[in-house]
């Protein structure tokens, strides 16, 4: 379906893993912190949504745990190139 | 200079970093009531749900606050002296300001029955509500082995009846009910009864009475408004500002929870209880003050929460009325979904994966997501970007429609073309 194929480049973790990064959307996080307790690596997911920035921290293993533990779908994986591939 | 805000909430804190990148000397004092200043408030839900640790709910550390360079004050704003231009702290000090904003917040509305002010009734305002709850739960501790029940009463004959559909408010009482959880509808609370001075129960205006050892209300909230008493001040429910976020004193201005904004696009002026409209308001508010001229233009409000284990997105206008169970507006609540202009409902999808659009002439003007919540962000940006759906709303509004499939693909040729 159509849905499908239009929204995979935006939650497929394997293709972000080597191209892309965490992005977020501000307006819809409530800074409650849930993202960065639940970073292995003790990011500070919750203050880059706060300032909408990306999350493009060296250290990120893009490994997703925020992004699936925020409850109000804040986050999501951005791929650099992912328009353009969406549309091929 | 010195601005003087009070409210450590997310409207207070947002305005402070406003001022500062505006205004990198003038003199910034905070004062505000709650012991444990800035937090999360809507994360206090997922503290009591176990999912985070309290530790968790502050989003500063003592390094961003030294950074914004600011005073705190941990006291009580007790009036507004508006003709010193100060305020009384603490019923005693007075102090000085050349711009002030009040960023106060709302709170829940008062039970108003025989019995409120039993030990183990309680609301969730505050991080010490929250650790009250907690330290009552824990107590318990045998009740809770034992499978503690819990007993939710409505008003009305249904849950939340005037954002949702009959089919969404279903939905979520069903997951309610497979959880434990005993609805009681038309049921209208009369007075707690208490013994030696804690709650054991509640009784109900039809004579039926249910054993509790803990009653948690949430009726409704309304804008903390008493510091406004004696000042003149132009108010409805709220505080009225303009869109610079400006009380008729221009030194005076207000945001968050207890603002009631002007909204030049309806000429309205609404109250909002959402943290993302706060953020901006302080925001707005803050460079205002610091002489950046800005107006604060409200968006589709919106909203995402979880009903019942089920997360739901509410976007612009979906409902219409008034809810029986409520007094004011609700919890992460905005007035707009209630104002329901002439608009066509569409639906699909079924149970715990449904979408609910509301269709206007050429826009959509509203809606709602449970469960899947792919779409939601794209119908957050066609709704708040007035997109002209006319290409589609025949598709839409026909029977069976494959909802979110057009969608999907609308939004794809819209974004593009609005990148453009
Ligand atoms: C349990 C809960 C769940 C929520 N869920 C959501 C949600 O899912 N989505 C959403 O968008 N919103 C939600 N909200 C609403 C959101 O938290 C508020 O809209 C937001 O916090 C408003 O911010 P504010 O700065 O206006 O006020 P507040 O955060 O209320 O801050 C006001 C501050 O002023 C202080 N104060 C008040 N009077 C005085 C005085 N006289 N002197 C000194 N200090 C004073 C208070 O102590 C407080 O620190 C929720 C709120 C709660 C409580």
């Amino acid at each position: 379906m159509a849905l499908l194929n239009i929204f995979k480049n935006n939650s497929s973790k394997h293709n972000v893993l080597a191209t892309g990064h965490v992005i977020s959307e501000s307006s819809r996080c409530v800074q409650c912190g849930i993202c960065s307790y639940n970073c292995p690596i003790g990011i500070d997911v919750r203050a880059h949504v706060w300032r909408d920035e990306a999350v493009k921290h060296s250290e990120c293993l893009t490994c997703g745990e925020c992004v699936a533990r925020c409850p109000r779908g804040v986050l999501r994986f951005a791929q650099t190139d992912l328009f353009v591939r969406s549309k091929e | 200079m010195r601005y003087v805000i009070i409210g450590a909430g997310v409207a207070g804190i947002s305005a402070v970093e406003a001022i500062r990148s505006v205004d990198s000397d003038g003199e910034i004092i905070m004062v505000s009531d709650d012991p444990y200043g800035y937090y999360s408030r809507p994360g206090l839900a997922y503290y009591l749900t176990g999912e985070l640790e309290d530790k968790a709910l502050f989003p500063r550390t003592k390094e961003h606050y030294q950074k914004l360079n600011f005073n705190f004050l941990k006291a009580r704003v007790t009036r507004i002296l508006r003709s010193d231009h100060a305020v009384l702290v603490d019923g005693k000090s007075k102090l000085v300001y050349n711009k002030l904003l009040i960023a106060v917040g709302a709170r829940a509305m008062p039970l108003g029955v025989a019995g409120a002010n039993l030990e183990g009734v309680v609301k969730l305002d505050h991080l010490a509500d929250a650790k009250h709850i907690l330290k009552l739960a824990k107590r318990g501790k045998t009740l809770l082995a034992r499978g503690m029940k819990v007993n939710y009463l409505l008003r009305g004959d249904r849950y939340w009846s005037n954002v949702l559909d009959k089919h969404e408010s279903h939905v979520v009482e069903e997951r309610l009910t497979e959880e434990g959880v005993v609805l009681h509808h038309k049921a209208e609370l009369k007075e707690v009864i208490g013994k030696k001075g804690h709650v054991v129960g509640a009784m109900l205006v039809d004579g039926r009475t249910l054993k509790c050892d803990m009653l948690a209300y949430a009726v409704g909230i309304s804008p903390c408004m008493e510091l406004m008493e004696e000042t003149n001040l132009a108010k409805d429910r709220g505080l009225l500002v303009n869109e610079h976020l400006q009380t008729t004193d221009l030194d005076i201005y207000a945001a968050g929870d207890v603002a009631q904004v002007y909204d030049p696009l309806s000429g309205k002026s609404a109250l909002d209880s959402l943290w993302s409209p706060a953020h901006e308001q302080g925001r707005v508010a803050g460079w205002n003050m610091a002489g950046r001229k800005a107006a604060y233009l409200k968006s589709a409000p919106f909203n995402v929460t979880r009903l019942a284990g089920l997360t739901t997105t509410i976007i612009g206008t979906v409902g219409r009325g008034k809810d029986e169970d409520l007094i004011g507006i609700a919890r992460g609540d905005s007035e707009t979904w209630r104002e329901l202009p002439e608009a066509i409902i569409a639906q699909s999808g079924f149970d715990v994966n449904h979408m609910r659009l509301m269709v206007g002439e050429k826009t959509l003007v509203g809606a709602i997501l449970m469960g899947d919540q792919t779409l939601s962000w794209p119908l957050q940006k066609m709704i708040a970007g007035k997109a002209d759906i006319s290409s589609i709303r025949e598709q839409i509004m026909a029977t069976d429609a494959p909802l979110a499939d057009l969608v999907a693909q609308f939004w794809m040729t819209w974004r593009t073309e609005e990148a453009l």
